[in-house]
This record gives structure tokens, sequence and C-alpha cells, in this order.
């Protein structure tokens, strides 16, 4: 059970760890740090380096977000430590 | 019918709409109050936390703060947006399926501390209390724009909705007015953004019109403007950097951290049905807010160019910006900049006396451009523009309708409202459930908990509002002070809290407070002690952003990290928390049998 356990979580910590890898390689290093390279590109009328820091780290982030949500419900399931309630969600409480 | 009637209509109805919300969502019990009976769906939660999220400065200030940045403006882009990452994968889902009210009483649970927690009460109020001077002046300035009544006024007006529908509905009632206030505040920020976009671009979707060519002509938007500033001797649009590019590095990490530490956001996790849900949720709340954090870079650069060219017209007949027939003759000017000059939002001074406008920038460090400026008789920038007539003057500008700009209204003070309610929720939770529950009279009944929490509401309504109405002289400051207090001193308890099973008690209070020491040390040493004038330190440390050439507003990254190190530093000489703590971290990470939000101790 603890090794069950241990294996989880270091499992889900390899997921975080790649996420938060691209989550900065997109945010502080295309839109910051190789801006002024990926600017020479343009993307119609927007510089790359430009457009990332102002429209495409936003969507890159939104993406992050449900990627991780599936694959996390993924691993839940694997190793069996999903919620009951996961498949329908439960409304009956208002 | 006359602007004044169209906005007194769109705000009206808006407010009855809240009301009427307010009545169907009475809060029953103290789980109604505090999480809406965490039974929130992640969507509904989604909208709900975007709205809380999204300011009056969010909504009014931030598009205007892109067009005098230009890509430098993107820190506020990614750092509000990139936090929701952060929150979702280290915080939320094992927040939720800790399962209590507050975030206060996760650290006093987790750390076995009353020290522990009552430090993070006080950072928590810290950051709540300076972000609400600003909510609370920021209601007031909505007001007073849009309905022509005075700024104390607008400020009891909006106490009054605010107390209708937070105290008797609590996190319930303002979860749901908070969807209404989403739909609204979007609408208008929208709106505007589509038609301008057109105009200028020939495409309606704000996003790709900024990265389109000039309608008629075979230049790029951005490459225009970039052209049109700089010859005007301001910094390039696409590239300008706020300071070093470590500076903006930093900046960015602290609005991030900063968002995923903020209390008030943390909170509204709470109320979905289960670990799953949290999860999802913060990307719909993302979803919700990209819609209107996307067009924002679009409304600034654009409303940015239309300015220039209105100001100084020889740019599109391609006359050199030194020629006199180049600016504008100031007793020409449009309909909508006399109107902005009686607020004093945009001023003109004609300093040289030729009865034309000279808008460029006198401080620029192009030695070359000075001198030509000099030679043209050019005596100074002449027009003075304050960064929230981006926003609020843009449909004037674009020669929108008057019901559009009546709805710019509306949205300006629903965007003001919901994050004040937020705010509010999270002061009065502290309030009632930590310290009064958690410490001063822990054997308190359901039904004197929910009205205590009533209570403390009403208290901090009326105390927000005093606030609004006689803010600190340090208000100005503090909203970049709330992000740098929770980056340094509320995430990484949180976080290590959930992600390190041997952290314990004396760890993370000599962590939270070395994070703290370390910003407040270096926004003093700028801003004075407790930001009274005439205090500041900068000398002792060697000169205004001596640190690697940090701004203050850059520096909470830097607490944050001070923060861990210490945290870990101390555990390794102090002994290992007992085993059922331990236990609990272990149990909050299996999402399994996430059921009820509940305050029992």
């Amino acid at each position: 059970m603890a090794k069950e356990k241990r294996s989880y979580w270091s499992t889900t910590l390899r997921l975080l760890g790649v996420i938060l890898a691209i989550w900065a390689g997109v945010s502080l290093g295309l839109s910051i740090i190789a801006a002024p390279l990926l600017n020479h590109i343009k993307m119609g009328g927007y510089p790359l380096g430009f457009w990332f820091a102002q429209q495409g780290s936003i969507y890159v982030f939104i993406i992050l977000i449900f990627v991780y949500a599936r694959l996390m419900g993924r691993i839940d399931r694997k190793f069996d430590v999903h919620e009951e309630s996961e498949k329908k969600p439960n409304r009956s409480r208002r | 019918m006359s602007l004044q009637v169209a906005t007194f209509i769109a705000v009206g109805l808006s407010f009855l709409l809240y009301l009427g919300i307010a009545f169907w969502s009475r809060a029953k019990s103290t789980s109604d109050f505090y999480v809406a009976g965490a039974s929130v769906g992640p969507v509904v939660n989604g909208m709900a936390t975007a709205a809380d999220w999204m300011s009056a400065a969010s909504f009014i200030s931030m598009a205007g703060m892109i067009s005098n940045m230009g890509y430098g403006g993107s820190v506020f882009l990614m750092g509000w947006t990139g936090g929701f990452v952060l929150l979702a994968m280290l915080l939320a889902p094992y927040l939720r399926k800790f399962g209590k009210f507050t975030v206060s009483q996760f650290i006093r649970d987790r750390f076995y501390s009353r020290t522990a927690s009552a430090v993070a009460v006080l950072c928590l109020l810290c950051a709540s209390i300076t972000y609400i001077i600003g909510q609370m002046t920021g209601v007031g300035v909505a007001f007073s724009r849009f309905l022509g009544v005075s700024n104390d006024v607008g400020i009891y007006i909006g106490m009054a909705i605010v107390f209708a529908y937070a105290v008797f509905g609590g996190m319930k009632g303002i979860t749901y007015t908070q969807v209404a206030q989403y739909c609204v505040m979007t609408f208008a920020y929208v709106i505007p953004a589509i038609f301008i976009a057109f105009y200028l671009t020939g495409n309606p979707i704000p996003q790709l019109g900024l990265g389109s060519n000039l309608r008629g002509e075979n230049i790029a938007l951005l490459a225009r403007l970039d052209q049109v500033v700089t010859d005007l001797g301001f910094k390039e649009y696409t590239t300008a950097l706020p300071g070093s590019v470590l500076n903006m590095l930093l900046f960015t990490l602290t609005l991030m951290i900063g968002t995923a530490g903020l209390p008030h956001v943390i909170m509204r996790f709470f109320t979905v049905p289960n670990v799953a849900a949290a999860r999802r949720s913060a990307g719909w709340t993302l979803v919700f807010i990209a819609v209107l954090y996307t067009t924002a870079p679009a409304v600034g650069a654009m409303a940015k160019y239309n300015l220039h060219r209105t100001v100084t017209p020889g740019i599109e007949q391609n006359l050199d910006v030194f020629d006199p027939e180049a600016s504008l003759v100031g007793e020409e000017r449009p309909d909508w900049m006399r109107r902005w000059e009686k607020t004093g939002l945009l001023n003109w001074e004609d300093k040289n006396n030729d009865g034309r406008i000279q808008y460029y920038n006198d401080a620029s460090s192009d030695q070359q451009f000075l001198a030509s400026a000099e030679e043209a008789g050019w005596k100074g920038n002449e027009l003075s523009v304050n960064a929230d007539i981006i926003v609020l003057a843009n449909p004037e500008i674009a020669l929108l309708p008057f019901w559009v700009i009546a709805l710019v209204a509306a949205g300006g003070i629903a965007a003001a409202l919901s994050t004040a309610a937020g705010l509010l929720m999270a002061i009065s939770s502290a309030i009632s459930h930590d310290l009064i529950k958690g410490i001063f009279a822990p054997k308190i009944s359901e039904k004197r908990e929910l009205l205590t929490g009533k209570i403390s509401m009403a208290v901090s309504i009326l105390v927000a509002g005093w606030l609004g109405l006689n803010p600190p002289g340090f208000a100005a400051g503090t909203v970049a002070l709330a992000f740098g207090i929770a980056a340094s001193s509320l995430f990484p308890p949180l976080m290590m809290g959930v992600f390190s099973v041997k952290m314990n008690k004396e760890g993370v209070i000599a962590g939270m407070l070395a994070g703290l020491s370390v910003t407040l040390f270096y926004v003093f040493a700028h801003k004075g002690i407790f930001f009274v004038q005439g205090t500041q330190y900068t000398h002792l440390i060697g000169g205004p952003n001596s640190f690697f050439g940090i701004t203050p507003e850059a520096i909470g990254a830097v607490g944050a990290l001070a923060n861990f190190v210490v945290a870990f530093i101390v555990k390794r000489f102090t002994k290992n928390p007992p085993e059922h703590i331990q236990a609990l971290v272990e149990s909050v990470r299996s999402p399994r049998g996430a059921k009820t939000v509940e305050g029992a101790h």
C-alpha cells in the first residue's frame, strides 16, 4: 500500500514537472528571454516574441490546465484513488 | 435619449439583476455562507472566480497600462494568468481535498500551530485589506465618472449594493451575482473592442486584428505603431522593456506566485463539489479571464494608434512629425477630448503658444530627437493622458453609439463590485471563522456563527467603505505590495504543506517571517516605512533598485525564494512533525474521499 502511494505521488510529481517546465519555458523563456530572437519571425502582423508575451502564453496556460486535469484524472484511476462521484458530478445537494 | 439617461438605465438594470439574484440565493447555513454549500459546478465557479479576479483595475486600467508600457505590459498579462497554472496544479485540488472553509485553517491544522495560523491570518488580512482599499476607491471612481455623482456618494451606493447581497447571501449570493457581473463586464469590454478592431483593420476579432494590416494599407498595425511611437521619441512599442530582462522575469514571477497565493482566489476553489472539479475549474476560470485579457492588448495598441493619429494627423499624410502642419490645431480637437478634459484625465497645455498640440516624449533618451524637437520650436509635451482614458473613452474615440458607452459604465461598476465582494468574503471569514470560532469562542453554535459571519461582513463593509472614503496616503503603492506579500508569505507555506511531508511548524513560521521581511524591507526602502513619506532609506541599501536592478514591485519572487530556503534550513535542525500530521499530508494528496466541506475542528 505504502509503495502504491509512493509510486502514485512520484507519477504525479513527474507530470507536474513536465507541465511546469512547459509553463516556464513559454512564459519566461519564449516570451521574455528569447523574445528578441523570436521577434525576427513574423506571424501575420505579430512579431512572434511579442505574440507569445501578449497572446500565446495565455492560450498555452489554458491548454496546460486542461491537459493536467485530464492526465491527472487518468493517473487517479490507474492507482485507484479517484473519487467515487467523479463520473456523475454530484448536483443533488443544492 | 441622452448619454446620461442611457447610462442610468444600463446601470439601474444591472443593479436590479444583482439584487434579484441576491434574494434568490440567500445563505441558510454556515456552509452556504462560507463555501456556497460546496455545490457550485466547475464552469459556474470558473466564471465567478474570473469576475472575482478581474477588478476595476483590470477592467479600467490594464489596457491603458499596456498601452503605455507596450511589450513591457505583458508582465500583467502573463503574471495575472500564469498564476492560475500554479494554483490549479499545486494548491487548489489539495486544499479542496483538505475540505475546510479557509486558508489559515489549513495552515493551523497542517502545521499544528496557532502561531503559524496567526501569522498566516495576519499576512492574509494585510494582503486583502491593502487590496480592498483600491477596490473601494475604484467603486467611487467608476460611479463618479459614469453617473456624475461625487466620489463619496459613489462609495455609499457601492457599499449599499454589496451589503445587500454579501451580508444575506454570503459566498452563495456572491458567487451567483458574480456570474451575472462577469457577463456584464465582458460584454461591455469586448463590444467596443470589436468595433475598433473592425474600424482600424477590417478584422472584427480583436485578437486577430492586432496582428493584421491596417485597413487599406500594406503595413501591419503593430509595425506602423512602432514607427509612429519611435518617430515621436517613445520606445518601440513591441520591444519596450520595464527595466532589465531580469527585472521583467522577476516581476512576472511575482505576479504569478502572488496570484496563486491570494486568499480570495484560493477560497473560490472550496466551493466546488470535488477534487476533479477543482482542477477543471481553474481551467475554466482562465478561459473566462482570457476572453478579456487577450482582448486588452488589442484595445491598448489600437487605442494608442488612434490617439496618436488624432493628435498628430500628419503621420497619416506622411508628413515629418516636426512639420508644423503635422500636429493637430488645438481648436479643432474632437469633442470627446473636450469632454474628458473636464474630468482632468486628459489635459492640453499649449506650452509653445502655437495653437497646436505636440504630443511626444520629452524625456526621450535619443539626443538627436530632442535636438530636432527643440529646433521645431517644441517646448515640451503638451498633452497629458491618464491611462484610464484608453478604456473609458475608447467607445467615444471610435464614435460608437451611446448605448455602448452606457454598457462600459455598467461593466466598470460590475468589475469593481464583484472584486470588492470577494475580498470582503475573505476578510469576514478570516475574522468570524479563524479568529472568533478558531481562537476566541470555539464552542459557538452554527446558527450563532452564521450570525457572527454576517456581522463581521457588515463591519468589514463599513471599514472598507471608510477606508475608501479616507484612503490612507499609501493607497497607490499597495496593490503591488499585496502581490508581494501573497507571493512571499502565503504561497510558499501552502505549497510546502502539501509537497513536503516532513515540513514542520518551526520551518514554516521562520520561512513566512523571512519572506515577509525581505519583501517589506525592500519595498519600505523605496516607498517609506509603512509608506510614510520621508522615511525612505534607499541610501542605506545603495540607491534605488540596487539589488540587481530589481524594482520593488518585482521583489516578491525573491521573498518567496527566501521563504523556501529558510524553511528548509530550519527544518533540517528541528524535529519532524508528528505522525498524524504526516498521515494528514498523505490523505490530502489522494483525491478519494473528498466529500463535504465543513468547518468542524
